[in-house]
Order: C-alpha cells, then sequence, then structure tokens
C-alpha cells in the first residue's frame, strides 16, 4: 500500500485510543471503523482511504482497534434485541470509560446505531458520518478538494438508506462530489425517494426471499441508466451490493464503485 | 301532520350520529387493546406535524398529479360541509336556506362556490376512478387489493359522484322553481353550474317538481349519513384519523428503532457485576409478557392506530424494494392485515363478554407470514412515502424480535451471523484480534 505512494505521509500508524490514553492523550475525535471497515476486504480500502485523508488534514484522530466491537445493528435488525443492548453496553462501557465524546465513521449503520439507539442506554456522543467530517474539513480550508482524476467526470451517488432517510443527511456527500468539479448525476430514485441497494435490516448477511429479482441489480440498473462514469458510495454494504451489481452486468471495467473517501484520497493523489 | 319531515329529519339525524359514535367507540377500543407507548412529549412540534401533514397534505403533494387532485377534493369536501350546516338546520326546523335572509349577497357567493367546488370534486372523481380502472395504476391491483380492498376504494368514488351530482340536481330544481316563482322557494343563491340543468326540468309540472326538488333534497342528506357511517367499514376513515394519526406519529429519526425496556433491565442484570441474581422481578415482568409481536395486542396503540388511518393507497408498496423485485412483502398489507385482525380481535371480545382474545388465530402466522417479515431491508422508504405519517417497518421488526426471542425462529444465515456478534464482536468468523489488521499488508 505504502509502496505505490513512496513520497507520500506515512500513513499506517494508526493512533488506538488506548496507547493515547497510556500517554495521558485524548484524540479529538475517535474513528469507529466498523467491522466491514476492519475485516470486509472491499471495505478496508475505504478505512485506509479515510485514514489518508485525516492524517493529510491533521485531524486529531483514533481508533479503538481491538477493543471496538460489532455496534449490534444486524442483531437488532434481525429482531435480536438482547444481544444488540449487550453489544451495545460493552461499547459505551469502553466509550465512556475514555471519556469518548466525538465519534466518526465511515459506515451508515455505526453511524445510526451510535447516534440514535445508543444515547438511552447511556452512550452519548457527538457522532458523525465520514461525509460530514470531510464537509467540515471543507468549510474550515483543511481539507482543499480539487478536482484531480475525477474533473469532469459523470458520478452518480447513491443514498444509503440508514444516512439519508434514516437520518436526513443528503447533501453533505453531494458537496464534496460538486467539490472535485465532478458532474454529479441523480438516479431516477434518489435522496428521500432512493431506492435501498438491499444490505439494510442484515439482509447483507442471508439470502434473499423469493422474489424476481434482487434489489442491488435493480439499483444498479437505476445506476446505469444516468450513464455515470462512477458510481459514488458512502457505505461499505451498498458499496458490496452495488460492486456485486456491476459485476453481474459485466461492467466492472467501465464503472468503478467508489466510496466518497476513496475518490477524494484519489484525487488528492494521496 | 306538517311536523312530520322535521321530525323524521331528527330522528335520523340522531340515529345516523349514535350509530357512528357507536362505532367509532369500538374503534377506541380497539385501539386502547395496544400496548402503552408515551406520546405526550413534544405538544407543539406534534401540532405543527399534524397541521403540515393532514391539514396542509405536504406529503400528498410528494406525488404532485395524485396530490393535487386528492386536495381538490378534500378541500372541496372540507367547503361544502359548510353547507351540510345549512342543510341540516333546514331539516330540523323545517326552513328553507335558512342563511339566505343573514348572509345576503354573501350567500349567492357561498352558494356559487360551493357548486363550483362540487363540479371539482366530480370531475376529479371521475379522473380518480379512471386512474383505478382505466389506467390501471400498478399500485392499486397488487394483491393484497384483491376482493373488498377494491371495492371499497371504487365505492368511496361511486358515493362522491352520486352525493356531488345529488347536490347539483338539487340546486337546479330549487333554482327552476325560484324562476317559476314558485312558493316556498326564495330567491336566494347563484347557481353558476346546476343552471345548466334547468332546461332538464323544462316540461315538468311546478308540483311535480316540487316532489323533485324535495327527493334530490332527502336523498342528498340521507346519503351523507349514509356515507359517515361507511367510514367505519372503509379505508376512508382516514379522512378522521389522518389528524390523530400525524400529531401521535413519531418524531424521533427513522433510522432511531426503540430499545426494548424490559430487554435493558436484564441487560444490565447480568453485566453489573454487583446485581443480585435472585432479586424478584420488578412488577411489570407480568407472566404474559413476550418479546415483540405476535398478535395485534402485542403492538403498542400508535401502531394500531396506524392501522385503522391507513388509507390503502400503496404509495409505501410501490417504494418498497422488496416488493419491487418480487418478494411477498408489502408494507401496505402489513397495515391491512393489522387493522383486520384488530376488527377480528374486537369483535371476538364483543361477543364473547371476556377479555381473553384465544381466538386461536393471532396476527402472525395467520396473517402474516414470516417469509414477508424476513424479506424487508428496513430501509425506511415505506415510511418516508406514507401521506399521512404511518410506520409499517417498526410492526415489521416487532414480529421479527418475537420470532428471534421467542421462538429462536431466525433464517439459519441470521443465525450463524448472530453467533458470530456473540463469540467474537462481528458479524463474520473473524478474531477480534485481528481488527487492526485492515492496517497491515
Ligand atoms: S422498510 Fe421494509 S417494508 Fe418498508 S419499504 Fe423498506 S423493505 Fe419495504
Ligand atoms: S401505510 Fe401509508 S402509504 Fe401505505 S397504503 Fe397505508 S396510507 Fe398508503
Amino acid at each position: 500500500m505504502t509502496t505505490e505512494n513512496h513520497n507520500k505521509i506515512k500513513i499506517m500508524e494508526v493512533p488506538t485510543v488506548a496507547a493515547m490514553a497510556a500517554a495521558g492523550k485524548k484524540p479529538d475525535i475517535v474513528f469507529w471503523v466498523g467491522c466491514a471497515g476492519s475485516f470486509d476486504e472491499r471495505a478496508k480500502k475505504i478505512t485506509k482511504a479515510f485514514i489518508k485523508i485525516l492524517t493529510q488534514c491533521d485531524v486529531s484522530y483514533a481508533v479503538l482497534g481491538t477493543e471496538e466491537s460489532c455496534t449490534g445493528d444486524p442483531a437488532k435488525r434481525s429482531g435480536n434485541e438482547f444481544l444488540f443492548q449487550m453489544q451495545a453496553l460493552t461499547n459505551i462501557q469502553v466509550l465512556n470509560a475514555y471519556e469518548v465524546t466525538r465519534i466518526v465513521t465511515a459506515c451508515p449503520h455505526c453511524f445510526n446505531t451510535l447516534k440514535n439507539e445508543y444515547p438511552e442506554l447511556g452512550g452519548n456522543f457527538e457522532v458523525i458520518h465520514h461525509t460530514q467530517l470531510l464537509e467540515q474539513l471543507l468549510v474550515q480550508g483543511k481539507l482543499v478538494l480539487q478536482g484531480g482524476s475525477y474533473k469532469g467526470k459523470k458520478i452518480t451517488y447513491h443514498d444509503p438508506c440508514y444516512l439519508g432517510r434514516a437520518n436526513q443527511v443528503y447533501e453533505a456527500p453531494r458537496t464534496l462530489i460538486k467539490k472535485l468539479d465532478a458532474a454529479l448525476v441523480e438516479m431516477k430514485n434518489c435522496k428521500s425517494k432512493g431506492l435501498c441497494c438491499g444490505a439494510g435490516g442484515a439482509q447483507m448477511f442471508k439470502e434473499p426471499e423469493k422474489g424476481n429479482k434482487d434489489i442491488n441489480i435493480l439499483r444498479t440498473e437505476e445506476a446505469l441508466e444516468t450513464k455515470a462514469e462512477v458510481i459514488a458510495a458512502a457505505c461499505p454494504f451498498c458499496n458490496t451490493m452495488l460492486t456485486d451489481g456491476i459485476k453481474n452486468k459485466e461492467k466492472s471495467a467501465e464503472i468503478p464503485v467508489k466510496d466518497i473517501a476513496e475518490i477524494i484520497a484519489e484525487a488528492q493523489d494521496l | 301532520m306538517s311536523y312530520l319531515p322535521n321530525v323524521l329529519f331528527g330522528l335520523l339525524l340522531v340515529g345516523a350520529i349514535v350509530f357512528f359514535i357507536k362505532n367509532l367507540n369500538r374503534i377506541r377500543k380497539n385501539i386502547l387493546l395496544g400496548r402503552h407507548i408515551d406520546r405526550s412529549d413534544q405538544k407543539s412540534e406534534r401540532w405543527k406535524n399534524m397541521a403540515r401533514i393532514a391539514l396542509g397534505q405536504s406529503k400528498m403533494v410528494r406525488r404532485p398529479i395524485a396530490g393535487i387532485l386528492h386536495i381538490i377534493v378534500y378541500v372541496g369536501f372540507l367547503f361544502i360541509n359548510i353547507e351540510l350546516l345549512e342543510i341540516v338546520l333546514d331539516g330540523l326546523l323545517g326552513t328553507h336556506r335558512i342563511f339566505a335572509p343573514v348572509l345576503g349577497g354573501f350567500y349567492d357567493f357561498l352558494i356559487a362556490a360551493f357548486e363550483w367546488f362540487a363540479l371539482g370534486v366530480l370531475l376529479t372523481v371521475i379522473v380518480f376512478w379512471s386512474r383505478r380502472n382505466v389506467l390501471r395504476i400498478q399500485r392499486f391491483w397488487k394483491a393484497e387489493m384483491n376482493g373488498w380492498p377494491k371495492w371499497d376504494a371504487d365505492l368511496i368514488l361511486y358515493f362522491e359522484i352520486v352525493l356531488m351530482t345529488l347536490f347539483l340536481a338539487m340546486n337546479a330544481a330549487d333554482y327552476a322553481l325560484q324562476l317559476r316563482g314558485a312558493a316556498d322557494y326564495i330567491v336566494a343563491g347563484s347557481f353558476p353550474i346546476s343552471k345548466f340543468l334547468v332546461p332538464l326540468f323544462e316540461t315538468i309540472t311546478t308540483p311535480n317538481l316540487m316532489v323533485l326538488e324535495r327527493t334530490f333534497w332527502w336523498m342528498h342528506i340521507v346519503g351523507i349519513l349514509g356515507f359517515l357511517n361507511y367510514l367505519y367499514y372503509s379505508k376512508h376513515l382516514h379522512i378522521l384519523l389522518a389528524f390523530p394519526n400525524t400529531y401521535f406519529a413519531n418524531l424521533k429519526p427513522k433510522g432511531s428503532f426503540a430499545n426494548n425496556p424490559m430487554v435493558s433491565k436484564e441487560v444490565k442484570l447480568m453485566l453489573d457485576p454487583n446485581a443480585d441474581p435472585y432479586a424478584a422481578p420488578a412488577d411489570d415482568t407480568a407472566t404474559d409478557f413476550k418479546f415483540g409481536a405476535a398478535d395485534v395486542t402485542d403492538l403498542n396503540w400508535v401502531q394500531l392506530l396506524n392501522a385503522y388511518t391507513c388509507t390503502e393507497c400503496g404509495r409505501c408498496t410501490s417504494q418498497c424494494p422488496a416488493n419491487l423485485t418480487g418478494k411477498k412483502l408489502s408494507p401496505r398489507k402489513i397495515m391491512m392485515d393489522t387493522r383486520d385482525r384488530l376488527t377480528e380481535v374486537g369483535m371476538h371480545l364483543e361477543k364473547s363478554k371476556s377479555p381473553s382474545i384465544n381466538d386461536g388465530k393471532q396476527l402472525l402466522g395467520d396473517y402474516i407470514t414470516p417469509e414477508e417479515l424476513w424479506a424487508c431491508t428496513s430501509c425506511n422508504a415505506c415510511v418516508e412515502a406514507c401521506p399521512v405519517d404511518i410506520d409499517p417497518l417498526s410492526i415489521i421488526m416487532d414480529m421479527r424480535q418475537y420470532l428471534v426471542m421467542e421462538q429462536s425462529a431466525a433464517p439459519a444465515a441470521l443465525n450463524n451471523m448472530m453467533s458470530n456478534i456473540e463469540n467474537n464482536g462481528a458479524p463474520w468468523p473473524f478474531n477480534n484480534q485481528d481488527r487492526l489488521k485492515w492496517n497491515q499488508n
């Protein structure tokens, strides 16, 4: 990874909250990597891209590393409230022990759960999605976006349900794309009417019920209708679903599915 | 003898209202069979929500064509109801156009406005009918609409066509009589629409025309009272319940699913090293308590109010990714099933006169199948689409909770996922110690 960017900042030293605490320090913000971002091969790349941007923008952050555990979102959406709350309380204990106040995550499911479902259980943090942090950095002038390789490219953006409808975050990712001087093209179902990728509600972890089509294929078709050259996602699960969809349509070579963080990192040549 | 019509009218009116209130009470009772949920907070936010969504129809116009058409009928309906006040007073007091002398010139304006509204409603309703039956818009023809729901939707439209036609016919006959200077027909009102019907009555003698005018008048008011009482049996109930339903709707972000407080208690106990495992359970650990929902009485009262409010418009289903890809799940059906089961439970309770609802049936299994429930992606498209703020997703999630926590009946793949979370803190079988390994390669 670092070898291909030999002259770039060393990005692979990722501070952990524990190590910082041992040194008597506290990060401004904790990066909640999430299970997909930690273990899924495709999503790991998103994590790395985001870390590169954080490092470049000099953000004081840290990850929990092995002290992080599933937020419990897929358990709750499957109906296992017990397992969800076990996970939640364990995570809250860890976060509270480190006196964490701000959390950023690249996964809308973690984002939603931490932000909306943890407070009642004793976990009160300011939780933001990585596209929101990137937008903040942009406003603060810490992140300077130039089109780079994305200048003039047609990009369509897929709204993750748990970012869009669930939490009304529609504009942050779009602002970022527009700042790259890319041409944002909308799908026929977008924003509050955005069509699901098919992964939510724990569908990611099971076979779909009997039907006449897979949801990710339907959504991929809508994306292809826009004639976009790049499909932008903001969720590791949407990313997987759409990547599979594009593969199914045999368009992998022409139309990449990328997270907003990856697009920005690439445009910055990080 | 001359008081007979007034008495008859009074009896009819009282009878219709009593019958209607009786049925409304049934609904109230059924809704209160639901579990407690507190929606007494944020009053001003709630009023605003109601004003915006129910009164202001803000979510209706997200589909501009249907939305604007609906507003024509809705506004027309509201305004023409002002005329109803006069009709009722006339009926009770034996007067004719009682407001005319009081309102003078303004009365003419009002009657003219009502006529325009009546025409607007009439034409719109015909468009609605064509959308259902000529254009056959898909969402009106899904499986759950077969039978009564389809009939119901059309019947409402026929009702409205007949009522508006009677209103105009009544005015036309009245106007014709005014022109002839018939006794008892004061010259009042302006009839921009019905005046075109007057020539139809040319050959009818004045006494016969008077009978005809009375007939239209009576049919119109009887029709309205009939329609009022039809509401209880119909999705048209939404014209009333949309208001409380939007008032009591969930105001939290849509992604925020309720945390089950019973579970919180248990989990806290488990994680607390000082907890006394033999401590007496709290009072609310009633013996018949179950996690999640298997029947309507396990749902909360707002979910039950939702079920009665559903207009069966199918906007939810037409946005549902599962339904769009041919899965059995239809959020509209979830709401219709909930309402039908609740009505059944209510009737059973009334008949058996016992507080138990053991009729050998329940919502889960007899109405809604696990296959439907497991097809949901929890995407909230249905909730977002609903013009009256109904939340089918919360019912789906409560029923999943029952399936998993009471019956351990999750699909095998989900059980795997959950045991992974339990064992290694991730939905996949990775060692938690490797969490930072993304860092290397
Ligand atoms: S939340 Fe479930 S029922 Fe509602 S639209 Fe999405 S998949 Fe369909
Ligand atoms: S739940 Fe709402 S959107 Fe769905 S059919 Fe009923 S009223 Fe229409």
